[in-house]
């Protein structure tokens, strides 16, 4: 099994470009059409109210399913197999939190943004400037990775073209559709584009399963007793298997290339507490009978940060105002969580059929780093077979994976425009100003969120996808889990204790998720790691501290308490300044909508609904 | 109809979010038992967590696929209970 010659630099492939093509134009035609029907500012902000579930839950889905879940799952399935599980499951599971806790309540409070809802809920303009300041951090946290997915299919579909043109490419497409289309346009596209992707996934794995052997048998090949005849190979520069005599074997009926030397062993990779979670004890030499509680100390602090970052996304739960009433809000959650569900069983299959058949993703030696390329790669091998329908296929996770950064990419652009147009122009700077003057002021600020987007996403290279999508949750988990949480469910919240539990909780995280990123930065070989090599000696500590390491890399076990207890603390402390009318609040929040408590917080402010 | 006030307004208000703050607790507690649950058996039953099934580990069965129809149910459940609920809610606040 060798490499298709097309692959190799400067060589184009049609197929693949032309679907990646289509999936593009197709994104921006119904941007422009969709600019024509919104024309009012709530059109704009939350689609004026009145998505249907089946639509918002498809939109919601879209949204949601990014480069994480399409590249990033797979990628990091095969670079750390079981543990890497834990995304993709706590992904879904998340909105559970969303659904049992937040999302009816939220709905019925009828307000357009966190910042809104902060705001209302204390009636503090003071605690809306502070809250719209993490929507922005846990946007640009969470743009990066999407970046990444830009530059890295770029550069698999266009061989040579630097990582950064693919960033600036695709982010300056996504800016100018966000600015033209809002949101309105954006819903109707993100919906598609959940049914696009979950095509783009389940197509080619199918058609992968049916010619290399299932799900099951695939995993079933690797078990410790065939890895003890450890036939490793080693690859040349370009990717080619040097020794001919390392060629696949049949293993369980499933052909096999001989792992190389960089691939975890196949006990480690299939079993819990694996390479993810053992990262830190290794690098401070520690046994692996010593490193098990570290590797449970891991595992949970990512459970903590992916289930309650889920339910304190910005950009999703901006999505939840654009159902029509609390009833509905719950029914879209559940309607998401079937659908994200369905699709999340399809990215682990990539990674256990790559790690069987592309070994040489291992080296990342291959064109771009590592195994995030897994998902576009993987469907080449069966030019071998069929011909062009390997590159045919090869082409449809291509556009998914475009459909996948490009959606949450716009989304994420919504909401930070959102916050930037709505919150800090609409409300802070000028109170006053018309409808018209807002809209401006929305496109102005799309563009400049979408230029400073580009600038971060160039940076991350050498951070896996997945990774750093983790430590946007871990972020919104400290922070944005914690208020809504605790306002929705407990009268004795004050806004001084909010805001302290939600700045600390946040910051903490913030702080971590970036030290981690510039220690592993600074070990790049790359121009990154020229830029970022002072930081070099970080790493030195960290292999002394694996605990501290750990509770850097996934802060949430500890920031996600931190800001819950500041809360409670601050609160007692202050709860002379609980909101005078906290119980009309309350009744908003918890009384069904057919008693007729609800009021849109928003219209008593702009009366255009 | 108008909102009552007073004392009324706060015993409803207590009634109301003390029935839907445990019908949210009790499934976030089944939810959590196997969520948090599954680590623990990972790490002191790695045996059985090992044992093949149909080519998978039961481990890796369970977290990659089987968890996530779990989910469903309990977001099903949730929501019929949660809707009779309101309707209840609304029948009985003509009481107050």
């Amino acid at each position: 099994m060798m490499f298709s010659p097309s692959l190799a630099l400067g060589h184009i492939d049609p197929w693949i470009a032309a679907f990646s093509l289509i999936t593009v134009a197709v994104t921006i035609f119904m941007g422009f059409r969709s600019a024509k029907n919104s024309k009012t500012a709530g059109d704009f902000f939350v689609a004026g109210r009145s998505v249907s579930v089946g639509w918002n839950a498809s939109a919601i889905s879209g949204e949601y399913l990014s480069a994480a879940s399409f590249m990033g799952i797979a990628g990091m399935v095969m670079s750390s197999g079981y543990d890497a599980l834990w995304y993709p499951v706590c992904y879904a599971c998340g909105y559970l939190f969303l659904l049992l806790f937040i999302a009816g309540p939220l709905r019925r409070f009828g307000a357009y943004t966190i910042p809104d809802f902060a705001e209302g809920r204390f009636d503090s303009p003071l605690f809306r400037k502070i809250a719209v300041v993490f929507v922005l951090f846990i946007g640009f946290f969470y743009t990066m990775p999407q970046m990444k997915g830009a530059g890295t299919t770029l550069a698999y579909i266009f061989p040579g073209m630097p990582y950064w043109a693919g960033v600036a490419l695709v982010g300056g497409i996504i800016t100018l559709n966000v600015a033209l289309g809002g949101m309105k346009g954006i819903t109707l596209i993100q919906a598609l584009q959940y049914w696009m992707k979950l095509f783009a996934i389940t197509v080619p794995i199918f058609v992968l399963m049916f010619v290399f052997g299932g799900y099951n048998k695939n995993l079933a090949a690797n078990s410790s007793s065939q890895s003890k005849g450890a036939h490793t190979a080693t690859y040349s520069a370009d990717g080619k298997i040097e020794s001919e005599a390392a060629v696949s074997v049949i293993t369980n009926g499933v052909a096999r290339k001989p792992l190389v030397e960089k691939a975890p062993k196949d006990e480690a990779w299939i079993a819990p507490f694996g390479p993810l979670t053992t990262k830190a004890a290794k690098a401070a030499h520690l046994t692996p009978e010593q490193s098990r509680p570290y590797s449970l100390l891991y595992t949970y602090s990512l459970i903590i940060a992916l289930v309650c970052g889920t339910a304190g996304l910005p950009h999703i739960l901006v999505r939840f105002y654009t159902n029509p009433d609390g009833v509905a809000a719950k029914r879209t959650t559940m309607w998401v969580m079937i659908l994200i569900g369905v699709f999340y069983v399809f990215p682990p299959v990539f990674g256990v059929i790559g790690r069987n058949l592309m070994p040489e993703l291992y080296t990342g030696l291959t064109g771009i780093k590592g195994t995030d390329q897994v998902v576009l790669k993987l469907p080449t091998l069966i030019r071998e077979k069929y011909g062009v329908l390997g590159s045919i296929l090869s082409g449809i996770t291509c556009a998914g994976a475009f459909a996948a950064f490009m959606s949450t990419f716009s989304g994420l652009l919504v909401s930070m425009t959102g916050a930037l147009a709505h919150d800090v122009f609409g409300r802070m700077l000028f109170p006053e100003s018309s409808a018209e003057h807002r809209m401006r002021a929305f496109k102005f600020a799309a563009v400049l969120i979408g230029a400073i987007a580009v600038i971060l996403g160039c940076f991350v290279e050498p951070l896996e996808i997945n990774f750093m999508v983790g430590q946007a949750f871990a972020i919104a988990a400290a922070s944005y889990f914690p208020l809504l949480f605790m306002s929705v469910w407990w009268r004795g919240m004050t806004m001084t204790g909010a805001a302290t539990g939600m700045l600390t909780g946040g910051i903490c995280a913030l702080c971590a998720a970036a030290l981690t990123n510039i220690s592993t930065l600074s070990l790049d070989k790359g121009p990154m790691g020229k830029i970022f090599g002072g930081f070099a000696p970080l790493n030195d500590f960290w292999a002394g501290h694996p605990l501290l390491r750990i509770l850097c890399d996934q802060p949430a076990i500890w920031t996600v308490p931190l800001a819950i207890s500041l809360m409670v603390i601050v609160s007692k402390l202050t709860a002379a300044k609980i909101p005078a009318d906290v119980e009309s609040k309350m009744l908003v929040l918890h009384a069904p909508e057919a008693l007729g408590y609800r009021q849109d917080y928003i219209a008593e402010h702009t009366g255009e609904h | 109809m108008t909102p009552p006030s007073g004392q009324k307004r706060t015993d409803f208000l207590h009634y109301l979010m003390a029935r839907q703050l445990r019908l949210s607790l009790l499934c976030a507690i089944c939810f959590l038992i196997v969520l948090l649950g599954l680590p623990l058996v990972n790490y002191f039953l790695p045996d059985l967590m090992a044992t093949r099934l149909f080519g998978f580990t039961l481990g890796w069965f369970i977290l990659g696929i089987a968890f996530f129809p779990f989910v469903w149910i309990i977001s099903f459940i949730f929501i019929r209970r949660s809707l009779a609920l309101e309707a209840d809610e609304v029948a009985k606040a003509k009481k107050f």
